[in-house]
C-alpha cells in the first residue's frame, strides 16, 4: 500500500517535469508545471493519513468514530494550493506578455527573437 | 540545445532524481500508519484551547498564524505583479468594445442560459459566503471561500456579456478590498500586542464552541482573508478579461 501511495507522488512529479521539458506551448508548460506541483500536495496529505481516520474537523464525533487525521499536513496542503495557484497566474501573465511580443508560445521558437 | 540533447539530459537527470526520491520516500513512515505527536497534541487541544471544531483552521489562522500571513501577501505581491504585467503597455489603448454594425438583429440570448447563471451565481456567492463564515465549524475558510465567491464572475460572464461583467467589477473597490484584507491581518494581529501579548495572539473572547462566532480571532482574520482572495481573483479575473476584451494594439 505505501508502494502506491508514494509512487503516485514520485510518478505525478516526474511526469509533471517532464512535460515541462519537453512542452511546445508556454500555456502547456504552465500546466504540466501545476501537475508537478500537485504532487506536493499529494505526498503531504498522505504523510498525514491514518488508516480508517476521519478529517480532524470534530463535529457530530458518533457518526465518525476513530482517529483523526493530521490536520498541520492539511494547513500546509493549504498554503502550498494557494502559492501555486499565485504561480500559476503569474506564469500564464508573462505568457500573455511573451505571445504578445514574439507571437508564439512555442518556447523553442523564442530562442530566434534573443539577440 | 536540441530537443533530442534536452530528452537525453531530462532522461539520466529523472533518472537520479527517480532514485533518490524513491530511496526519500522509502524511508517515510508507511502509509495511514501513525500521525506525528505535533498532530496529535493538536487534535486533542485545539478545540478545548481555541474552542473551534475545525483544527486545520485553528492551525491555520492560530497556531501557525504568521505562515499565513506572509502567504497572504505572497497572494497579494501576485497580484499585484500580474496587475503590472498586464497593464496596457506603450503601444496599446484601452478600448471598450464596439458594435461594428448595429442595425443588425442580434438574437436574444437564451433564457436557458440566463436562469443557469443567475441560479449558478447566485449560490456561488451564498456558498462562498457560507464558507468563509464557517471555517471554524466546518472545512473552508476565507481562502476557499473567498476563491468560490470570485468564480461567480466567471459565470456572470459565461451567462452574459463582458459589459455587464465590467459592472461587477469597480476597480477602485476591488484594490481597496484587496489591501484592505491583506492589511486586516497584521490590524488583527496587533490586538494582541495592544492586550500585552505577542503579535497575532488570540485575545478576543473565544465564545463558545460549535457557535458560528466561536474562536475569538481566527473567524476575524478568516473575514479579512476571504475579503482578500476574491477581491484579489476578481481582479485576476478582470485582468485576463481585459486582455481580450479592452486592451488593444494602437494603430499606426
Amino acid at each position: 500500500m505505501s508502494v502506491l501511495a508514494y509512487g503516485v507522488v514520485a510518478w505525478l512529479f516526474l511526469f509533471g517535469i517532464y512535460g515541462v521539458v519537453t512542452s511546445r506551448n508556454l500555456v502547456h508548460l504552465v500546466v504540466c508545471l501545476s501537475v508537478a506541483q500537485s504532487a506536493t500536495d499529494i505526498l503531504l496529505l498522505e504523510i498525514g493519513y491514518r488508516t480508517g481516520g476521519h478529517a480532524p474537523v470534530f463535529v457530530s464525533l458518533s457518526a465518525h468514530p476513530g482517529p483523526a487525521v493530521d490536520p498541520v499536513m492539511q494547513a500546509l496542503a493549504l498554503t502550498d494550493v494557494v502559492v501555486g495557484a499565485a504561480v500559476t497566474a503569474l506564469l500564464l501573465a508573462l505568457a500573455v506578455q511573451v505571445h504578445k511580443r514574439a507571437g508564439t508560445l512555442d518556447p523553442d521558437a523564442l530562442r530566434a527573437t534573443r539577440e | 540545445m536540441s530537443r533530442r540533447a534536452r530528452l537525453v539530459l531530462f532522461t539520466a537527470a529523472a533518472a537520479a532524481l527517480a532514485v533518490t526520491l524513491g530511496a526519500g520516500l522509502a524511508g517515510l513512515p508507511s502509509f495511514g500508519g501513525q500521525i506525528t505527536s505535533y498532530a496529535r497534541i493538536l487534535n486533542e487541544l485545539a478545540p478545548r484551547q481555541r474552542h473551534v471544531t475545525d483544527v486545520v483552521s485553528a492551525i491555520t489562522f492560530d497556531y501557525r498564524g504568521i505562515d499565513t500571513l506572509f502567504e497572504e501577501f505572497i497572494l497579494l505581491g501576485a497580484v499585484a505583479g500580474i496587475s503590472v504585467l498586464l497593464r496596457p503597455l506603450s503601444d496599446e489603448t484601452r478600448q471598450l468594445p464596439q458594435d461594428k454594425a448595429p442595425d443588425r438583429t442580434i438574437p436574444p440570448p437564451s433564457p436557458a442560459v440566463w436562469l443557469l447563471a443567475v441560479l449558478l451565481s447566485s449560490l456561488l456567492v451564498l456558498t462562498g459566503l457560507e464558507t468563509i463564515t464557517h471555517g471554524t465549524l466546518t472545512p473552508g475558510g476565507g481562502f476557499q471561500g473567498g476563491v468560490i465567491l470570485a468564480s461567480a464572475i466567471y459565470v456572470v460572464f459565461l451567462g452574459t456579456n463582458y459589459a455587464t461583467v465590467e459592472r461587477f467589477q469597480p476597480a477602485p473597490l476591488l484594490e481597496a478590498s484587496d489591501g484592505v484584507g491583506a492589511s486586516g491581518y497584521v490590524f488583527i494581529g496587533l490586538l494582541g500586542l495592544l492586550a500585552g501579548a505577542s503579535f497575532l495572539s488570540n485575545v478576543v473572547g473565544l465564545g463558545v464552541t460549535g457557535n458560528p462566532i466561536s474562536g475569538g480571532t481566527i473567524p476575524l482574520l478568516n473575514l479579512v482573508v476571504g475579503v482578500e482572495v476574491a477581491g484579489g481573483f476578481v481582479i485576476l479575473a478582470s485582468e485576463f478579461l481585459d486582455q481580450t476584451a479592452v486592451i488593444r494594439t494602437r494603430r499606426r
